[in-house]
């Protein structure tokens, strides 16, 4: 059952009916946008569509995706459009609902989108675990292929489009917009400098769009409702419907689409159920793993892309991780290390360097074996990895650390000085 | 059945018999060319040839990578340096199933580190190792798989097990070594389907 403050969209029929059949996703009005976006609408007429609805990247950017389509340059090059199913952000796992759950609502999108920039082919880039959703989207293609809904002179019109599934093989970074399509393109999914954006010079250097699953997946309805009936969900600045990921200390964990600026209240205690029965609220990363905490004073937060912002946080994948008086702080922090370090390319200096040492200062630290000495050098990173390198892992690895050690300084002090954790059911320290 | 039939029939196994020792690049031809088809550019098929040629014994040999360097035109050189970046490729032998426990932040929270331990008694080996029987090889990994709401998660050979507690770990060791199909393994105790993972009273 949906709860009350749950507005489903995109969602709308998943857990009900068997969305991966074309014949159910046609029965709630599916492929009624592409029909209306091909028939009714010219390309231009579909941009800016999309552009009036001010329809924010939903991958953790925020940037408006009609925007992000008007930078194409018209020179006559191929045109590719990529969408971005590498999901790996921690804590985030709505794409992969979409996905697997709702695979014709991302090929619809795709399909739309993919008229309104006149992409000569269209790319799904899946991260190498969704072996399901590889195969949900395959047989999906293969469907809409038999109804014309894809490939030559699709419902007869002269569009014709054909949509590539490609699975990735276990990197971060290639959810790094150019290092997917450095992947894409067959080498190490290592990201380029910008500019040139992918826009100018993207996919085998022809303009290219990179779109995340869920910023497409809202496409349809912008054409098929309209920019005004977008405009008139969420806030101002943050129109539209929003896939939150809840994990962590609470009740009900999962994926709920909720209007962009439901307070951080409302999601955590009433949608996802609340926290665990006694547990107390500590902090809660709103936007993954690269997103700063928030705090309980924050719990009336209107989360959207630019409140959460103003909080000193971001709202990012709206991967929304809760956590309660039982998790240790600079043990969180040893985690998102370890994953940072392994998850760096390795090709600029700041971040290899950076995230290893971030991931070695905090492992003694967590075995009681640091020194406040080794908190200053961690806190000197800051500046060190910022801004010094080709794409952004190295800036968003180390914000959480950076939060915490302002606001939980007492825990790290804890860790050296006491050789014990405050977390209240207290995960040992252990000895070497 | 008429003798032409019979020896054409005979001919036809004797193919067969052939095809089966024959590598796997020339018993799929066809699904190779498709795949390096559906590109602009055919080095952009190297992942998914990578793929193919880990479905097929379960790593990806030297073999593999001499012959898929020369379809594709680029040298071996490139081809290390672009499958290594990559942490699902296996390079070494490795057992019929791959489990992979998460233990991004998450995970790790609800317990990930009690799951590799029970998992490393039930197979008898270590984190990295494979179990006597050749079934299953053991890893963990610091990458968040995307199923933080079935926390503590696991992937075997890519196939998604939510909420893994030591009992039901347990179960799906049993199942496999059974014979079970792991898809359909995924499917039926997997808990993948949205709000499959919420308890009674939640």
């Amino acid at each position: 059952m949906a709860h009350p403050l749950e507005m489903r969209v995109l969602t709308q029929g998943i857990g009900e009916v068997d969305l991966t059949r074309i014949e159910n996703y046609e029965a709630q009005g599916g492929y009624a946008a592409l029909r209306k976006a091909l028939k009714q609408m010219t390309p231009q007429d579909v941009q800016a569509e999309v552009k009036k609805a001010n329809l924010r990247g939903r991958g953790g950017a925020g940037f408006p995706a009609g925007v992000k389509w008007g930078f194409l340059p018209d020179d006559g090059r191929p045109r590719y459009l990529a969408c971005n199913g590498d999901e790996s952000e921690p804590g985030t796992f709505n794409n992969r609902m979409l996905i697997e759950f709702n695979p014709h609502l991302l090929i619809e999108g795709i399909l739309i989108a993919a008229y309104a920039v006149r992409a000569s082919k269209s790319f799904i880039y899946l991260r190498g675990e969704f072996k399901k959703g590889a195969r949900v989207l395959e047989d999906a293609i293969e469907q809409a292929r038999a109804k014309g809904y894809l490939g030559d002179n699709i419902l007869g019109t002269d569009f014709s489009q054909e949509i590539v599934v490609h699975r990735g093989a276990g990197a971060y970074i290639c959810g790094e917009e150019t290092g997917l399509l450095s992947s894409l393109e067959g080498g190490r999914g290592e990201p380029r400098n910008k500019p040139p954006f992918p826009a100018v010079a993207g996919l085998y250097g022809m303009p290219t769009v990179v779109n995340n699953v869920e910023t497409l997946c809202n496409v349809p309805f912008i054409v098929e409702r309209g920019a005004d009936w977008f405009l008139s969900i969420g806030t101002e600045n943050s129109p539209g419907t929003k896939l939150f990921s809840v994990s962590g200390m609470v009740r009900r964990p999962g994926n709920y689409e909720l209007p962009l600026g439901i307070t951080m209240r409302e999601l955590i205690f009433d949608v996802a159920g609340g926290l665990l029965p006694g547990r107390t609220l500590k902090a809660v990363q709103p936007g993954g793993a690269s997103s700063p905490v928030l705090l309980p004073e924050h719990l009336d937060l209107p989360l959207d892309f630019d409140t959460v912002q103003k909080a000193g946080s971001i709202l990012g994948t709206a991967g929304v991780m809760v956590f309660d008086e039982t998790v240790c702080m600079v043990r969180t922090a040893l985690y998102y290390a370890d994953f940072f370090s392994h998850e760096s390319c390795g090709q600029c200096t700041p971040c290899r360097e950076g995230t290893a040492w971030t991931a070695r200062l905090l492992r003694k630290i967590e075995r009681g074996q640091g020194t406040m000495e080794d908190v200053e050098v961690l806190k000197s990173l800051d500046t060190l990895m910022s801004g010094t390198t080709i794409c952004l892992l190295s800036d968003f690895s180390k914000t959480f650390l950076m939060s915490v050690l302002k606001h939980f300084p007492e825990e790290f002090e804890a860790h050296i000085k006491g050789r014990a954790c405050l977390a209240e059911q207290p995960q040992e320290v252990r000895s070497a | 059945m008429s003798a032409e039939n019979g020896r054409a029939g005979a001919e036809r196994a004797m193919e067969n018999g052939a095809a089966q020792a024959a590598p796997w690049w020339e018993r799929r031809a066809e699904d190779v060319e498709r795949l390096i088809g559906k590109y602009p550019n055919s080095r952009s098929a190297i992942m998914g040839l990578f793929w193919m040629a880990q479905e097929e014994r379960g790593y990806v040999s030297d073999e593999d990578l001499n012959w898929i360097a020369d379809k594709l035109g680029l040298t071996r050189g490139y081809v290390d340096s672009t499958i290594t970046f990559y942490s699902l490729y296996h390079l070494q032998p490795v057992g019929k199933y791959t489990i992979i426990v998460c233990n991004n932040v998450i995970c790790g929270l609800k317990g990930s580190e009690g799951l590799v331990q029970e998992l490393e008694r039930l197979l008898d080996v270590k984190v990295g190792g494979t179990s006597a029987d050749g079934l299953f090889t053991l890893q963990t990994t610091g990458e968040c798989i995307a199923a933080c709401d079935g926390a503590p998660a696991l992937q075997i050979n890519q196939e998604y097990f939510h909420k893994v507690t030591p009992e039901r770990a347990k179960l799906i060791i049993e199942r496999l070594r059974e014979g079970a199909e792991l898809e359909a393994l995924s499917e039926e105790i997997g808990l993948t389907k949205p709000g499959a993972v919420w308890e009674e009273g939640d």
